[in-house]
């Protein structure tokens, strides 16, 4: 009753409304995206795009812009589609491509920072920026607007490109031979991943952006058999896992992204022991 | 006219031809089996007549009404597919996207998809996943796709690898079905008994290609030495 009461002390503030609002809508998307890159086997691309981010955002602040998101957007959506299209035959293969991106950039952001920045508590700022921590409570109006559009066109480019989405990832070269103009999708697929892997630094921070991608997809998997129930499903557990993390992390005062990591965590590890269960191991 | 016509085809990657001096044709009926040693640029072929890549030189002619799509093909199996949570429902349906430009499947498309399910003798495990089915389960599927995009052509590469003896001999009975049904097929194998299945014979080997009847191949010096080669591996492979 006391927690009851606790909650809803805290829900009387918009902060921790948007705070909510914003978490789910993550949440959904980021599961939706999961699904397709743990397929093709791109699990680590979050990570990779998210420290290419945080080099972007390093560079953006000794820059002073105004709104560093311009800036790091499109850096991003660069990378991502690099990745992502070269996938099977460029001159290096995808996972080390991915490795010298993300190291390389955290390594440019970190440099970056500790050079040029002005703060006097950079390891703080560091550290913020790698786990999220604090900024998804203090997120703007403008922030919460820009997550509920991104959030709304994620969910229609997947419903309405539901079954050419489907084809390019089960079969990519085939899907090709019968006219499906496949790199366009795969482009499209890697320009939603970098926007939705920016704004989802805000709730969980670089270094667990991964988490949110592939832990309900795989959690899904292991019960269901069908792509259509996995992308469902894999939605449901995502916006489930993110709200009762939010409201354990206000109750138990515990950080917000590593908190929905470990309730991520515990629901994959019982889907697991499920499927085991149902046979489908 | 036939469906397709190679002149003078050269395959290969970056301008570079691994195969040249292609020439055949594939009319409706037609059983072609495409054969030659590991390297010969059978792959690369199939690609190219797949539009997946340009040919390096040569040209491809289609002809009969043939649209680009419209070639079936059953791709080797690949490492993605073998843990991809999808129905053979779901793959089916899949391969009526070919040439479509619904975002939707519509009532027609479902119904194709259903009447190959069911002709390819699958129907009880349209709602299994796709991982969990066997070798010959799988490719009966992958066939249902490709005839769900088309009736006139099927491209098939190694289908056999992986296959138990029986399976693979099941898979045969389904190609000579359809090919009396007037399907025209061209196989990629490296099966010495696939041959009896075909009328027609490609051996790829770099230029010095040989096109023609199945009885004229099996007269022509590249016969023995594709046996010879065959039984080699094969030997090599056992011990």
């Amino acid at each position: 009753m006391e927690q009851l009461a606790k909650l809803q002390f805290y829900f009387n503030y918009p902060f921790v409304r948007y705070a909510l609002l914003v978490g789910v809508l993550i949440a959904l998307c980021s599961s939706l995206l999961g699904v397709i890159l743990v397929l093709r086997r791109f699990s680590y691309i979050g990570d990779g795009l998210s420290h290419v981010a945080f080099g972007a955002m390093a560079v953006g602040t000794i820059l002073k812009l105004a709104n560093d998101t311009i800036f790091i957007m499109p850096v991003t959506i660069i990378a991502a589609i690099i990745l992502l299209k070269n996938g099977g035959n460029a001159k290096v293969r995808g996972d080390a491509a991915l490795a010298m991106l993300s190291v390389g950039a955290l390594a440019v952001g970190y440099l970056v920072m500790n050079v040029f920045s002005t703060s006097a508590n950079i390891s703080g700022d560091v550290c913020t920026t790698l786990f999220g921590s604090t900024s998804i409570l203090t997120l703007s109006q403008d922030e919460v607007m820009i997550c509920m559009i991104m959030s709304a066109i994620t969910v229609i480019v997947f419903v309405v490109f539901y079954n050419r989405i489907f084809a390019v990832t089960f079969d990519e070269s085939y899907a090709k031979a019968t006219g499906i103009n496949a790199d366009g999708y795969q482009t499209l697929i890697a320009v939603i991943t970098a926007i939705i892997i920016v704004l989802a630094m805000n709730l969980v921070g670089s270094l667990l952006i991964t988490a949110l991608l592939v832990f309900p997809a795989l959690s899904a998997m292991r019960i269901f058999n069908s792509f259509r129930s996995v992308i469902i499903y894999s939605a449901v557990v995502s916006v489930v896992g993110a709200a009762f993390g939010i409201i354990i992390s206000i109750l138990a005062s515990t950080p917000v992204g590593a908190t929905i990591v470990i309730l991520d965590m515990i629901i994959f590890a019982a889907h697991s022991v499920a499927g085991k269960a149902l046979g489908r191991g | 006219m036939a469906y397709i016509t190679c002149k003078d085809l050269a395959v290969g990657y970056n301008k570079t031809a691994v195969a040249s001096g292609i020439n055949f044709t594939v009319g409706k009926g037609d059983y072609l089996c495409i054969v030659g040693t590991n390297g010969a640029g059978k792959s690369t072929l199939m690609r190219t007549l797949l539009n997946l890549q340009p040919p390096v030189g040569g040209e491809i002619v289609t002809g009969d009404g043939l649209k680009s799509y419209e070639i079936g093909y059953l791709p080797q199996r690949t490492d993605t597919q073998k843990d991809f949570p999808a129905s053979v429902k779901e793959v089916v349906l899949s391969g009526t996207q070919a040439g479509s430009r619904r975002l939707f499947y519509s009532r027609a498309q479902k119904e194709r998809a259903y009447k190959n399910i069911e002709e390819l003798g699958i129907w009880e495990l349209r709602n299994r996943s796709f991982r969990s089915l066997s070798g010959g389960q799988q490719q009966r599927t992958l066939l249902a796709r490709a005839l769900s995009g088309t009736d006139k052509i099927l491209l098939l590469d190694e289908p056999i690898t992986g296959l138990d003896p029986s399976a693979a001999a099941q898979l045969y009975e389904i190609t000579d079905e359809l090919n009396r049904a007037g399907v025209a097929i061209i196989m990629i194998t490296h099966d010495l008994a696939a041959i009896e299945h075909a009328d027609h014979i490609l051996h790829v080997d770099r230029s010095h290609n040989f096109f023609g009847s199945k009885i004229e191949y099996m007269n022509s010096e590249k016969w023995k030495l594709f046996q010879e080669i065959e039984e080699m591996e094969h030997d090599g492979a056992a011990s």
